[in-house]
This record gives C-alpha cells, structure tokens and sequence, in this order.
C-alpha cells in the first residue's frame, strides 16, 4: 500500500495554504488588527491636535508602535483555535517536523496580518502628516519588521496557548523581544522623514529577521511540545 | 508502565505488547488514565513512567518512524469547521506527506459522507464531523491505529461498520489500540487490558 507522496515544500504549501484559506473564510479576524490601525491614527490627530508640525514630529515612532500593538494583538490567535479543536495535537504526531510546521503557520500568520500592515500604513501616514518622502521607510520597514514581530510572537504564542488567559502573559513575554524592531523601524521612517539615508536601520532590521527566521521555529516547536504536554 | 500526574501514579502499572493482527482495547473507569496512557504511547505526553518499545528498541530514539506508522485520533477531532471535510483531509494528509487528492473521495465515500466533500463542516453533524475523522484511516497506510474512544457520536450502524474496519485492518496484519465504553462485537479476537487506579501510593513508596 504506497501512496503518492509530497515533498516538503509541497507540504509546507498546504500548511500554508490551508491557514490561508482559513483567514479568508473567517475575515473578521484579519480585519481586527487592520481596524485598530486604522481608528489609533484617526483617533490620534483628535487627540493630539491637528497641527500639521507637531503630528509629522509623532508620526514615526507612533506609526510604528501602532503597528506592532496591532502584530501583538493578531500573535495571541496563531495556535489557539489549533489548540482547541486538536489540529495541533495531529500536527505534533503527524511525521512531519515540527520546525517547518511552525515556520509555515508563521509565513502565513505574517501573509495576513504584517503584509496588509505594512500596504495600508502609507495611506493611514497621511493622517498622521507624515512627509511623502518618508513613506518607502515606512513600508520597507514595516515589510521586514513585522516578519520578525510574527515570528517572535509565535513564541510567545506557543508558550502561552495553554492558558486559559495568556493575553497579558503572552505581552509581557513578547514585548521584550519587540523592542529592537521598534528601535529600528522608528528610526528608519525618522531619518528618512528628515532626509537621511535609513538603508542601515533597514539593513539592522534584515539581520534581525535573518535571525529570527532560521531560530524563532525552533523555540515555538519546542513551546508548542510543553503547551501540549498538560 | 504507568502515568503520573501532580507526582502520583495514576493506575496500577500495566505492561502490554501489540503485534500486527491485534484488537486491544484499554478498561478502565473514567478519570483512571485510558487516556493519559494514549497519549503518553501518541508522544504528546512525558508523563510516563516504564518504557515503550517499538519494533524491539526504545520509541523514544525512533518517534518519526513511530508517527509514520500511527494514525492517532484522539477526543479532540482536529477539524476546522470553517473548512470542507475534503480540505481538512488535503491538511491532514500533507502533514504526513502524502499527496491525497486522488484517495480523499473514496475514503468519504468509505465513511458515508459522499456529496459532502465540500460542505464546510460547521454544516455536519457532529456524528458526521466524527466520520470525517475517521475518513483519516484510509488516508495513510499507517499500521497501528491508537483510536481513543472513535465510537462517540457515531450512530449504530456507523458502530457496525467502525467495528467491521478495525477486524479488517487487523484481518490484514494492521494492529489497534483503543479506549471505548461500547460492547463491542467484533468478527476479530479482541484483548482486554484494564486498568485499575492507584490509590493515593505515593511515587517515592516505589522507589
């Protein structure tokens, strides 16, 4: 009895795919990131004042810890409803390696959550009177820096997915590992709203990503092996 | 072996083999650790304590093999009711590396679920949904089936016919491991391992 068999890339395609497909048939979650991003810069101007001057000094830094509350939000559903109904529990006894299970769900995690972020933050900079000139910072970084912030949230998201409430845990868990991001995209989008160059801060957030992206799968299959062993 | 749980043993230690052609199914009243012990052969536990031994030397050292050999259908069914009963299984047979599209039908079809390939499964029943889990069997040429408690949900005639896949698959040198409260009437031997709770002996009196 053989059956026809998949590579592992293949195999890495359908657990993409299939969280994928997931996400669209349930687009309220997705939305819910996008539209906190969306009502903190539109509540910001309210709240601030609307001076032009004073919101362009803001807007980097405030774009860029707006986004990443938003990655935090989205990073506490990536293994909870595997964990619930046992697709997770299938995919630890499934052959398969866990090291490139969790690093597909975390490609798609990012797919739906940091790529529409990083494509609709541009617009949602205009609110906030961010300088036109700055908007390729904010994108690139935001491409880069919200892959590393989905890749160190699935940590945090694996170690917590076996509480009842491990929403505040999970940020006091994560937070930590997000501020080198922060440090970096807020000061690519400053200097480039300034007229620097920011390839270097571009540059630090890559490193940062080539880090996470061969190391963070490690540590979320070992967390989803204690959070499963209960 | 045993289980252990908040440092105590959770069942007298019991020791069984499993060769291909055999029906085991665990005893026990609720709460004595059927479960526990399933999972702990499944390796989702480490709250064993004896030995395992698969093909002759420690599972431990060969848990890939182990998990390509085993079809683990545990309480939690790991369907995504958002998705169809022919998506779920495409997910499922790609973990295992097995390119299923061609087998999905059939193996629907098997469970009495034909016409319902593509209905999402919030749409089934949870008999039905059940089904879709054990469409799982005849997607992988796995040998053992760990089956814990299959028949829930599952109407008479689903019984009859569960009962007539497990005889069939050890008919054809296959072997299962099971919990169930049902009497089973099986056209296959079947063996019985109970387990009976261990009361309040601490670990450290074993030692």
């Amino acid at each position: 009895m053989s059956k026809p068999t998949l590579t592992t890339l293949a195999i890495l395609m359908q657990v993409v795919r299939r969280d994928l497909l997931l996400a669209l048939r349930r687009r309220a979650e997705i939305a819910n990131p996008l539209l906190f991003f969306l009502m903190v810069c539109m509540l910001l101007p309210l709240g601030i004042g609307p001076e032009p001057q004073q919101l362009a000094a803001l807007a980097p830094g405030m774009l860029w810890i707006i986004a990443l509350l938003a990655c935090l939000l989205a990073s506490d559903s990536l293994f909870r409803s595997d964990f619930d109904d046992g697709s997770l529990e299938q995919m630890l006894l499934s052959p398969s390696a866990m090291y490139l299970l969790t690093l597909a769900k975390s490609v798609a995690h990012w797919l739906v959550t940091g790529l529409p972020l990083a494509l609709i933050a541009p617009v949602l900079a205009l609110l906030l009177q961010l300088p036109a000139i700055a908007m390729p910072a904010l994108t690139f970084s935001l491409l880069l820096g919200t892959a590393v912030l989905s890749l160190v949230g699935a940590i945090g998201a694996a170690l917590t997915v076996g509480l009842r409430r491990g929403g505040l845990l999970l940020s006091l868990i994560v937070l930590p590992l997000y501020v080198p991001v922060l440090i970096f995209g807020a000061s690519a989008v400053q200097a480039a709203a300034e007229g620097y160059l920011y390839q270097g801060q571009l540059a630090a957030l890559g490193a940062l990503l080539a880090l996470a992206l061969p190391l963070a799968p490690f540590a979320v299959a070992s967390a989803v092996r204690i959070s499963i062993d209960n | 072996m045993s289980c252990e749980r908040d440092d105590a043993l959770l069942f007298a230690p019991v020791s069984f083999t499993l060769a291909g052609g055999d029906i085991v199914q665990l005893e026990g009243a609720n709460g004595v650790g059927k479960t526990s012990l399933l999972r702990a052969i499944g390796g989702l536990s480490s709250r064993l304590c004896g030995e395992l031994f698969w093909r002759g030397a420690p599972l431990s050292r060969q848990r890939a093999e182990f998990a390509a050999a085993t079809v683990y259908l545990g309480h939690a069914i790991g369907l995504k009711v958002a998705l169809s009963a022919r998506e779920n299984l495409q997910w499922w047979a790609a973990l295992r590396g097995i390119d299923a599209r061609a087998a999905i039908a059939p193996a629907l079809d098997r469970v009495g679920l034909i016409g319902y390939e593509d209905s999402p499964c919030y749409q089934l029943s949870a008999g039905q949904q059940r089904r879709v889990s054990l469409a799982r069997l005849f997607l992988s040429a796995a040998i053992l089936w760990i089956l814990d408690e299959p028949f829930t949900a599952i109407d008479r005639n689903g019984v009859a016919e569960l009962e007539s896949w497990l005889a069939a698959h050890a008919d054809a040198g296959g072997a299962v491991l099971l919990t169930t409260h049902q009497q089973l009437s099986l056209p296959h031997a079947l063996r019985r391992v109970a387990l009976q709770p261990e009361r309040l002996r601490e670990m450290s009196t074993h030692e």
